[in-house]
């Protein structure tokens, strides 16, 4: 069907070129993963807040539950597959991410077929209490040794105990890959892999700070789709040069005045993880009100803690790198950084997905949105979805209060 | 009996009790059963165990959203709506993803109490945490000195620990009585009699109890031997006494339970010799853990069957709080670990209001015959 249409050269345009790259590298990922033990490699299962840069050092193939999730909230295979959780007993009310994995581990199914089955599991509490419960239920289930790394959050400071804690177990960690991986672990490999890390970090940011351009070049719907990358190959090369070469295409885009949304006149922030399931359908709703998202909380989260890492060295500046990202943190520091990145982006309001699925990203957000309203009288919509789960998704009702909410910016505005 | 009643008034009216003892010490609430007590009230202050709001939740919704567990609501709104006026500070320990929000929003929201948050670690099983875990207990105690203004001794430390001990050997005594022969109280007595002891001033709960258990002492041997089948109950806190009245009118009784109102209150002495604050670390790291806390893979699966075991119990009935995801990720292998042993269990997932009463009851009753 696709292929009888003729070409739109102006939508053609718009298209942002190296998402196609991407697909290729995630998918070439993917297959790696799947045949890491033919050749020989450990596959990990780590959380995406998790200092994977390690596992690169040890030769392991790391792989996110989270990116698999989100892939299944994307192809809307997330209902029938939380479904299948709740029968195994799983409550409808845990994350969704959470629930899918469980669930999709058992029957190999999926966008993909499943994951590889890990050899070890590392879990970094610093994005949430629920992926130490979501692991342990794992590592009974493929009866394989389970690391927590464990972050106390950091509700105002971050304390002297917490760092030397934490610090105490960045050696525990490698004592750790050197049992399960039989071999000593390389520090000057170690300075090679953190300074990508921290390469790719800077270009994720660059990249996501290409939309201060007007009209904007790309917007959060796009970070969703490219942030895979920052995720799940952080501290590799592969990242560094395609994020090298998206930053070359966003820059120029922005320097011919080429905008994601063709007549860009509202742009507006997100807060919270992506609705997967619904990113067409959302990023066309508001294109079509002339509204570009041009910046979110979520994707920009993988940088958020640059300032604190330091590549001469990584391993110490991790410590505060990976405690203090931002959710590791409290409501009212990240209302601070929602308030920075309103006037960085110039935004006209924001989009708040409450989602069910995760709790310490969306309790607190009535006090955010309070605060900023307060401060900058700023229309904010709250829409209350799930991020995988599209069961729970009330189209008519959330397509209504967007109307409702762009009629509102647009009065403002003008 | 007396001593019940005592608790039940209390229970029934906290923030009019804690308004009485105010007048004495400074009062600091708390809702988890990590929060180190032992230390507050050697501080001479007065460690206020909160248990959500009875009525019905509309302050706290223009803060947490409906798909929070009541627990962290019902505390909430009981704070904006004034019912806890008497509190001087509110101390949280670092529990689930919900706590850790709700101590946000308080410290935001609520500026008339000292807060404090005492950052746990989630895991308990390394040397690493253990040493974290001593260094928060340690900073507590300093920043509540510096509050109090007064020292806070390692002798008054210790008094507290024996304090605490009494009082939770007290309770476990009355736990062991009750297992031997239910019919001497019923389980809503239990529930209030715990739930008290953790609201009421700590010496006069030791009396009320020392009481209570010289009183059930002297009954035992009376009392005809009960054929009521025998339940566990597991979860976090039960705030519906009228599950024990439902069980029980289904030919059942309550004979222990694994909730922070019963035996994850109460298990686990505390040294009295050696360092104080150390000796409360271990305790912690020693005790039955709650499901927000990382000892090891199966360790609360195989508590609830030594229990089942050494309780002779049919049958295990889980009451999760609703939004709860801590303890909705362990039901399903602690129901399998059940189920392989033969031992039946019912999930029961409770909101702020129970489902209407014929409806619940039909469940349990359906549950209890089976079993
Ligand atoms: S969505 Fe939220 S609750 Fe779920 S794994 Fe991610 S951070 Fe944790
Ligand atoms: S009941 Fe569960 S969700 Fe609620 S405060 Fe306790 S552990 Fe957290």
């Amino acid at each position: 069907m696709a292929e009888d249409k003729p070409r739109d050269p102006e939508k053609d345009k718009l298209k942002i070129k190296s998402a196609k790259k991407m697909r290729d590298i995630m998918t070439a990922y993917y297959i790696d993963a799947k045949t890491a033990r033919d050749n020989g490699k450990k596959v990990a299962w780590i959380t995406s807040g998790g200092p994977v840069e390690a596992l690169h050092v040890m030769d392991v193939i790391p792989v996110y539950p989270e990116n698999h999730s989100a892939m299944i909230g994307a192809t809307k295979m997330g209902g029938q597959l939380c479904e299948l959780a709740e029968n195994m007993g799983y409550c409808a009310d845990i994350c969704s991410y959470a629930r899918s994995d469980i669930a999709c581990a058992t029957i190999n199914g999926g966008p993909i077929g499943g994951l590889p089955a890990p050899d070890f599991l590392v879990c970094c509490n610093n994005i949430c209490g629920t992926v130490m419960k979501w692991y342990e239920v794992q590592a009974r289930y493929f009866n394989v040794p389970l690391f927590i790394f464990d972050t106390p959050i950091c509700h105002t400071d971050f304390p002297e105990e917490t760092r030397r804690y934490v610090e105490k177990q960045t050696v525990e960690y490698i004592t750790f890959l050197e049992q399960v991986c039989g071999k000593k672990f390389d520090f000057d490999r170690m300075m090679e892999v953190g300074k990508l890390s921290l390469q790719g970090q800077r270009l994720w940011q660059d990249i996501l700070d290409t939309t201060m351009s007007k009209p904007s070049p790309m917007s959060a719907f796009d970070a969703f789709f490219h942030m895979a990358m920052i995720v799940t190959l952080r501290g590799t090369q592969t990242a560094v040069d395609y994020y090298q070469e998206l930053l070359a295409e966003m820059r120029e885009r922005a320097a011919n005045k080429i905008g994601v949304v063709p007549h860009e006149k509202y742009r507006l922030l997100w807060d919270n993880l992506a609705i997967w399931h619904k990113m067409k359908w959302l990023s066309e709703k508001f294109a079509a009100h002339d509204a570009c998202l041009v910046a979110d909380t979520y994707t920009s989260a993988w940088c958020s803690s640059m300032k604190y890492l330091d590549e001469g060295d990584f391993l110490k500046s991790m410590v505060a790198g990976y405690t203090r990202i931002y959710l590791n943190i409290g409501v009212d520091q990240m209302a601070d950084i929602i308030k920075k990145m309103i006037t960085k982006y110039d935004v006209d309001g924001i989009v708040m997905h409450s989602n069910r699925s995760c709790k310490p990203y969306s309790l607190g957000q009535y006090d955010i949105r309070k605060r900023i309203q307060d401060e900058f009288g700023l229309p904010i919509l709250m829409i209350e979805a799930d991020m995988v789960d599209e069961r729970s998704f009330s189209e008519s009702q959330i397509e209504t209060r967007i109307d409702a909410f762009m009629e509102v910016i647009k009065e403002k505005k003008g | 009996m007396e001593a019940i009643q005592a608790f039940q008034r209390v229970v029934d009216d906290p923030g009019g009790y804690l308004k009485t003892l105010k007048a004495k010490r400074k009062i600091i609430g708390y809702c988890c059963t990590y929060t180190p007590e032992e230390i507050i009230f050697a501080a001479g202050a007065h460690p206020a165990r909160l248990f959500g709001t009875k009525g019905a939740i509309q302050r706290a919704d223009a803060h947490l959203q409906s798909y929070s567990c009541s627990l962290v609501r019902g505390v909430l709104e009981d704070a904006l709506a004034g019912n806890l006026d008497a509190l001087d500070g509110m101390v949280f320990p670092h529990t689930c993803d919900s706590i850790q929000r709700l101590s946000d929003i308080w410290r935001l929201n609520i500026s008339s109490t000292w807060h404090n948050d005492v950052v746990l670690p989630v895991k308990l099983n390394t040397a690493s945490a253990q040493e974290y875990l001593a260094d928060v207990l340690g900073k507590f105690r300093r920043e509540l000195q510096a509050w109090i203004g007064a020292p806070l001794t390692d002798a008054s430390l210790k008094n507290s620990i024996a304090t605490y001990n009494r009082l939770r050997v007290l309770i476990k005594r009355v736990y062991e009585l009750r297992s031997a022969s239910p019919a001497i109280m019923s389980g809503r007595a239990v529930n209030t009699m715990v739930k008290g002891a953790m609201i009421m001033d700590r010496l006069e709960a030791v009396q009320q109890l020392e009481n209570l258990v010289q009183a059930l002492e002297a009954g035992t041997g009376q009392t005809a031997r009960s054929t009521a089948k025998r339940v566990i109950l597991a979860g976090s806190i039960c705030n519906h006494p009228e599950i024990y009245d439902i069980v029980e009118k289904a030919g059942a009784e309550v004979v222990w339970d694994e909730l922070c109102t019963g035996s994850r209150f109460f298990e686990g002495p505390i040294a009295e010799d050696g360092d104080p604050l150390a000796a409360i670390a271990r305790r912690y790291v020693g005790r039955m853990n709650c499901p927000a806390k990382h000892k090891d893979l199966r360790s609360r699966g195989e508590t609830l069957l030594h229990m089942v075991q050494d309780h002779t119990a049919a049958g295990v009935i889980f009451l999760n709080f609703k939004f709860c995801e801590p303890h909705a990720f362990d039901y399903p292998y602690l129901k399998e670990m059940l189920q392989e042993r033969g031992i039946a269990s019912l999930l029961l997932e409770i909101d702020q209001e129970l489902p209407a009463a014929g409806q619940l009851a039909t469940r349990i009753e359906a549950f209890i015959e089976t079993i």
